[in-house]
């Protein structure tokens, strides 16, 4: 590995040389190119990770700590019954081609998404939405059908950005939003440029230009950084690197927590798992330690109930599935699969799942069960497990921040049926209270981690590697975002 | 010559239409709905059939198959399922890449390999020979891909005369955009050229072996001017074979190379396509790649006719 020291060596000679002038400009890499550009009709987080905050802008937002901060909305009121939010909107704002936004957008653009013929990924965030009213050009009055705690949180959602009628036909290709930088131009299959908007109404972007380039191999993206042909990886793929990098001083390694849980999710209406024994046995056969060393070579965190470590609300329950092979194989035995059983563990493509998939393999053949794995893609996984449901265990990473609700739908994927869970569901929706919110909280992870709904591995964590001046990156990621509004370089 | 041109057309349509219909049945029973997989996880019943309604994806098989050949017969490739553009578009662009590529490869291979050939055939059995045989073993034998990572991380990560991948764009000029082919090109011909050299060489050997060499020999000409003036003219039919085949197979045959380097090519395009199930996209990129083999095919065959006189007539 000679040549390497010998590139660390002319790499640092040459930063040295050029640390004199501040950039204006930065390269960021991301494994996935999003499909197109418009985030209020696809569910694909590629679109999100490039406009999210940059180009586009919602009424509430996300912070990189998750909380929500004010958007377009400077401010709200809530009336008390909980029913109607009268939101003030921040004034003098224009969208890049030089249109004003008001309160007729944002009716627009709520409207638009929660229509009948929608095509909105996420158009339950606008479910409880009954009306939306401009009541002058910079107020906006949501009523709703019901008390909906979440309502701010879930206008912070990149699919509920506000988005101009005198625009939307050309979205896809060109979006046109109210954000710090403008859609520039995009090669398809290389590249997506934007460049600083000088009209923004708020604080500026301190970047003139940021290029979003898309590499989706590992070796490549491995290649790309070394080169230093892009100056931040943004999700880097190949987390055995990740030593490496951390021992060139060229570079900077940030490891934050997301949003998914990366759960083994587990049929409950299929026998033997619709026996809870069986479900319990499971979850103290895994060892979810090794699973994150093996297949994440250690990043990320442990989890006992499908919820983000980092939020505050969060409830410890890894104890309550602790590793125990043998407490594992007793309560096989009670439930009358004391010579354990075979079922199908199917697999979608990303590593946590093919290389975790194999640990669980390996970890349930010690307890007796035996699991037949299948490498599916995206779309086979889709249309076999998710929608199709003809699975016994699959593993996969819930990215949407906050959802912990998908528990009370019987007919998600993992047809898990309970009335009690759904009736704390239904109370959580309605409370606005933030104590009595985080009571709820509480008890729903404690239900369906007492349940052992499914099996909970890891929270998934995101390696960006970047260059050594780079400043203002976002560390965690409350969304799939890269918001670059306050990126730049150290002197 | 005529009727072997309009011959060699006839089968020409006749494949492209076979293959229309085997590349339509395929892509179609593939499992996986386009709607859901951009849906994702989180979304509701009536917003998927809304969007495969917006796709046009509700109609019968036979429906979509005859609108779908209808438009490509006036030049019409259809709208891309995940982009949104058309998909003629897309391909124009990728184009851009994957032809000039697959040229540059072409050329490289087909200038190591012309010289590689003949120097090996004129030195039989000798010290230039036995090179020759014995690079191009290791050029087969070595995977391109694993060749391509080895330059990057020469050239690029070490040397830093390239950089790792990724295309600059013709509008960035001629000079940047041919560097940024250059490595994946020099990938992919070190295996053609040293397949080409190999059927340079004992394409030559065997017309060396042929009568009319000897009375060209006997005639009074050394062995050089024998193999120069009758020899090579008939060894080139097996080589341009070779060449036809090799132009197809580096139009549509680069995506590994492609990921390696993260080029935005045609190759590239199909495996995202398959992927996200844009199943306009991958028939009709597939349905082009068929269509440039067949007509490199039929280019050949004339080339042949070219070459070889006999074949004008008899066949």
């Amino acid at each position: 590995m000679t040549f390497l020291k010998y590139a660390t060596a002319s790499a640092l000679a040459v930063m040295v040389a050029g640390a004199a002038a501040a950039k204006s400009d930065i390269t960021l890499a991301m494994q996935l190119e999003p499909p197109h550009l418009d985030p209020t009709s696809a569910a694909a987080g590629a679109i999100d990770s490039v406009l999210y905050s940059n180009v586009f802008e919602g009424l509430t937002r996300f912070a990189s700590d998750g909380s929500i901060i004010p958007g377009l909305a400077q401010s709200w009121e809530i009336s008390d019954d909980g029913l109607s939010y009268t939101f003030k909107l921040a004034s003098g704002v224009m969208f890049h081609d030089g249109t004003t936004m008001d309160a007729e957008d944002v009716k627009f653009s709520l409207d638009r998404a929660r229509a009948e013929d929608s095509a909105n990924a996420q158009k339950a965030l606008f479910g409880s939405i009954a009306e939306v009213v401009a009541v002058d050009a910079g107020t906006v009055k949501i009523t709703l059908s019901a008390p909906n705690g979440s309502l701010l949180f879930n206008l912070a959602w990149g699919d509920a950005v506000i988005v101009a009628p005198e625009s939307i036909e050309n979205i896809k290709q060109a979006p046109v939003g109210t954000g710090a930088f403008k859609f520039d131009n995009w090669v398809q299959g290389d590249n997506i440029t934007l460049a600083r908007n000088p009209e923004y109404w708020g604080t500026p972007a301190k970047l003139d230009k940021v290029t979003f380039k898309f590499i989706s191999d590992p070796t490549a993206a491995f290649a790309a950084v070394m080169a230093e042909d892009v100056d931040v990886f943004a999700g880097y793929p190949a987390p055995e690197n990740v030593p490496q990098f951390e021992a060139d001083a060229r570079f900077q390694v940030i490891v934050g927590n997301t949003e998914g849980e990366t759960i083994l999710s587990t049929n409950n209406k299929m026998p033997p798992f619709d026996n809870v024994k069986v479900r319990a046995a499971l979850a103290h056969a895994i060892d979810r330690q090794a699973i994150i060393d093996g297949a994440m070579f250690g990043l990320g965190t442990p989890i006992g109930t499908h919820f983000a470590p980092h939020n505050p609300d969060y409830v410890d329950l890894t104890g309550e599935s602790a590793y125990d092979p043998e407490k594992a194989k007793a309560l096989l035995a009670e439930a009358g699969f004391a010579e354990g059983f075979t079922t199908t563990l199917k697999l979608p493509p990303p590593s946590y799942a093919r290389r975790g998939g194999e640990i669980i393999a390996a970890q349930l053949r010690e307890v007796g069960i035996e699991t037949e794995i299948t490498n599916l893609e995206w779309a086979q996984w889709l249309e076999e497990v998710f929608k199709g449901k003809d699975y016994g265990l699959t593993i996969v990473s819930h990215t949407e921040p906050m959802d912990i609700g998908i528990y009370a739908r019987p007919d998600y994927y993992f047809q898990y049926d309970d009335a009690e869970f759904q009736a704390m569901n239904s109370a959580l929706e309605a409370e606005a209270d933030l104590a009595k919110r985080s009571a709820l909280l509480g008890q729903m992870q404690r239900k369906i981690s007492g349940d052992y709904v499914n099996g909970y591995l890891f929270q998934l964590a995101i390696p960006t590697i970047a260059k050594a001046a780079v400043r203002g990156l976002w560390e965690n990621a409350p969304t799939q975002a890269n918001d670059m509004t306050g990126v730049y370089w150290a002197e | 010559m005529l009727g072997f041109v309009a011959r060699r057309l006839v089968s020409l349509l006749v494949s492209l239409a076979v293959a229309s219909v085997v590349i339509f049945l395929f892509v179609e029973v593939v499992p996986g709905d386009p709607a859901a997989y951009m849906l994702g996880l989180n979304a509701a019943e009536d917003t998927l059939a809304a969007l495969r309604e917006q796709l046009g994806l509700n109609g019968t098989l036979l429906e979509r198959y005859l609108s779908w050949v209808g438009g490509m017969m006036q030049g019409d490739f259809g709208t891309s399922y995940t982009y949104r553009t058309p998909v003629s578009e897309m391909i124009g662009e990728r184009m851009w890449i994957s032809l000039p590529l697959a040229v540059y490869a072409l050329t490289l291979s087909t200038l190591i390999a012309f010289p590689a050939g003949i120097w090996a055939a004129s030195q039989r059995g000798r010290f230039g020979d036995l090179l020759v045989m014995g690079v191009t073993q290791l050029g087969v034998a070595i995977p391109n891909f694993w060749f391509a990572m080895l330059m990057v991380l020469l050239f690029a990560i070490n040397l830093r005369w390239f950089s790792a991948g990724g295309f600059a764009g013709w509008e960035a000029g001629f000079g940047p955009a041919v560097k940024s082919l250059t490595l994946p090109a020099i990938a992919l011909a070190l295996p053609q050229a040293s397949i080409l050299a190999r059927v340079m060489r004992s394409s030559l050997l065997d017309s060396l072996g042929e009568d009319y060499i000897r009375t060209a020999r006997a005639k009074g000409l050394s062995r050089r001017q024998a193999l120069r003036r009758h020899a090579l003219r008939n060894a080139l039919i097996p080589v341009l074979t070779i060449i036809g085949l090799q132009f197809s197979f580096l139009l549509a045959g680069a995506i590994i190379i492609e990921n390696v380097f993260y080029l935005p090519g045609l190759g590239r395009l199909v495996f995202q396509s398959i992927a996200a199930r844009d199943l306009i996209v991958v028939e009709s990129v597939v349905m082009l790649l068929v269509f440039a083999v067949i007509l490199v095919n039929f280019l050949v065959d004339l080339a042949y006719a070219l070459v070889d006189p006999r074949l004008r007539v008899g066949a």
